[in-house]
């Protein structure tokens, strides 16, 4: 059966302004990128990327910025919500030095596959990719955990002062990087996949997802490719021939939406 | 058609990109999304769930309006096979402007919602009364060339009732059926899990229902019946094929049996006909009406 299943919250955490992280037990095994649908009863069903893995308790790290965001970030430990899942195919980590990109709040859903590239002792350099420092978060955690870390804002108010495509630019010049790994604003993606000529590449997308399991088709890109059962992760050569990819997205009703 | 799968509407078909793979998966005709006058969100989620025998949904009739849809109609170049162009209406003369919409698309036939359970002032809200079925059906008759196709509930108490109206009203086929009404709870927080709290149930659960209206419907009419509702195997074809249906749908079918289910059935169909020396179809098509 395909339907949530009511938990309990062990822990709701801030972690940067507006952005949350929400633990709960949930056994099934789950690979870094795959997606769970978290039901908030009476207001929504989302899909959220896994962003803590630890045995039987995994955790989503998430923005405040709608309906259904704004309620789960109000939940408090032991409230209940539904979860289903894991859903996707998540990443594919293999490398011999893996250059990890999270722009915004991607970083959430990279973390668990940076921290499984450090099990694999695979070197990796993240950088993750924000406006200002207030939005920061998950340098520590990486840090603590073994990453080379860097940060880049926008406005400068912490490390590299730019976009997070622009220090990318810079250390794939720099380093002998084999394989991309990204989440974020999909014009950044689409930047760094223009940069990948010779490199593996594999980025998560975000669109609306209705049903999950693959039959509603709200979520397809180019070629009928559904997010929810094809991706979220998808690589290279398979995003070098979606034409949506960087150019628009679908709104609820089907309509497309440009970036 | 090549071969008598179609994709039933709602599943894979609201984007061109999503049904030009399904054409490349092998079906043999296309239903599109039910297309509106205007774009529609649908509900929020959960809007679809899988239950044990069966799956749920009430997505609210999410589609982005008849005009838009001119570009995935027009995307879709040289589909090869034919793409049936799905509407919903409030009341008659939306369905002429949806149908002769879709006639001017390039659709090569119009199938009605008649009887999506779970929107508000459509579907199976104006499919429920034999007099509103006819007066839809003939007057989208009068209004375009292309055949149509009426899409029947079986959440009626005598669906034949609603079969004879359609073909009065100059239907060329009878679609059969559309999901059944159904609820799932969850015991733990006491409230619906659907959004819309109600549902459209789908699968295998509901084949028996969609066999005994079809072979009622075959019974009372004369025209064609496509026949749809939890049909996952070839196996499931032929009863639908012996109860009256002269081709069949697939909708909840590609959740249990991936994209490629439509050339999977295919193969059982030609296997079961070769196991029962069948060599046309068409000989199959009624047979259980003793």
């Amino acid at each position: 059966m395909n339907i949530p299943r009511i938990t309990k919250i062990i822990e709701s955490k801030t972690e940067a302004e507006n952005i949350k992280t929400v633990t709960f037990n949930y056994p099934q095994e789950t690979i870094p990128g795959q997606f769970y649908m978290i039901w908030i009863p009476g207001v929504d069903e989302i899909p959220m990327s896994v962003s803590f893995i630890k045995g039987s308790r995994k955790g989503i790290t998430f923005k405040k910025v709608g309906e259904a965001t704004s309620a789960l970030y109000n939940l408090k430990s032991d409230d209940r919500i539904g979860i289903r899942g894991p859903y996707g195919n998540g990443f594919n980590i293999k490398g011999k030095h893996i250059l990890f990109v999270g722009g915004g709040t991607g970083i959430a859903m990279l973390a668990p596959a940076i921290e499984q590239a450090i099990n694999y002792k695979i070197k990796l350099t993240a950088i993750i990719g924000v406006k200002n420092k207030k939005e920061l978060f998950f340098e520590e955690r990486l840090r603590k955990n073994g990453a080379d870390v860097k940060v880049t804002t926008d406005d400068g108010s912490k490390g590299f002062k730019g976009f997070a495509s622009d220090l990318a630019k810079k250390v794939l010049k720099e380093e002998n990087i084999d394989a991309v790994l990204t989440c974020g604003p999909e014009l950044m993606m689409k930047t760094l996949l223009d940069y990948c000529k010779d490199i593996s590449f594999q980025a998560s997308l975000e669109r609306y997802i209705k049903c999950s399991i693959g039959i509603c088709g709200q979520c397809c890109i180019g070629k009928g490719l559904r997010i929810c059962m094809d991706g979220p992760v998808f690589d290279g050569k398979t995003l070098k021939n979606v034409e949506d990819f960087g150019i628009y997205r679908r709104d609820s009703a089907g309509r497309k939406v440009p970036f | 058609m090549e071969n008598p799968t179609i994709l039933a509407s709602g599943i894979m078909d609201e984007d061109s990109g999503s049904i030009q793979r399904i054409i490349d998966c092998g079906a043999g005709a296309i239903v599109t999304k039910s297309i509106g006058l205007q774009a529609r969100e649908g509900y929020p989620n959960p809007t679809l769930i899988e239950l044990d025998y069966g799956m749920l949904n009430a997505m609210g009739l999410p589609n982005p309006g008849i005009n838009n849809y001119s570009q995935e109609m027009s995307e879709l170049r040289d589909p090869k096979i034919p793409i049936i162009g799905s509407v919903y209406g409030a009341n008659p003369d939306e369905f002429i402007q949806l149908g002769q919409k879709m006639e001017e698309y390039d659709a090569s036939a119009l199938e009605l919602n008649l009887s999506c359970p779970h929107a508000k002032s459509y579907g199976l809200e104006v499919g429920c009364d034999p007099k509103m079925i006819h007066r839809i059906t003939s007057s989208v008759k009068e209004a375009i060339k292309i055949p149509v196709f009426t899409k029947l509930s079986p959440n009626v108490t005598n669906i034949v009732e609603n079969a004879k109206a359609a073909e009065k009203g100059g239907a060329d086929a009878i679609v059969a059926i559309n999901t059944v009404k159904a609820m799932k709870i969850d015991v733990e927080i006491g409230r619906p899990v659907l959004s819309n709290k109600i549902g459209g149930y789908s699968g295998k659960a509901i084949k028996p229902i969609g066999v005994r209206c079809v072979y009622e419907i075959a019974e009372n009419v004369g025209i064609p019946i496509i026949g749809v509702g939890g049909i996952t195997t070839g196996e499931d074809a032929i009863e639908y094929f012996m109860a009256g249906a002269s081709a069949i749908q697939i909708g909840s079918g590609i959740y249990y049996r991936d994209l490629d289910i439509f050339k999977k059935i295919c193969t059982e169909i030609e296997q079961w006909m070769k196991d029962h020396n069948y060599n046309t179809l068409s000989k199959i098509i009624g047979v259980a009406h003793i």
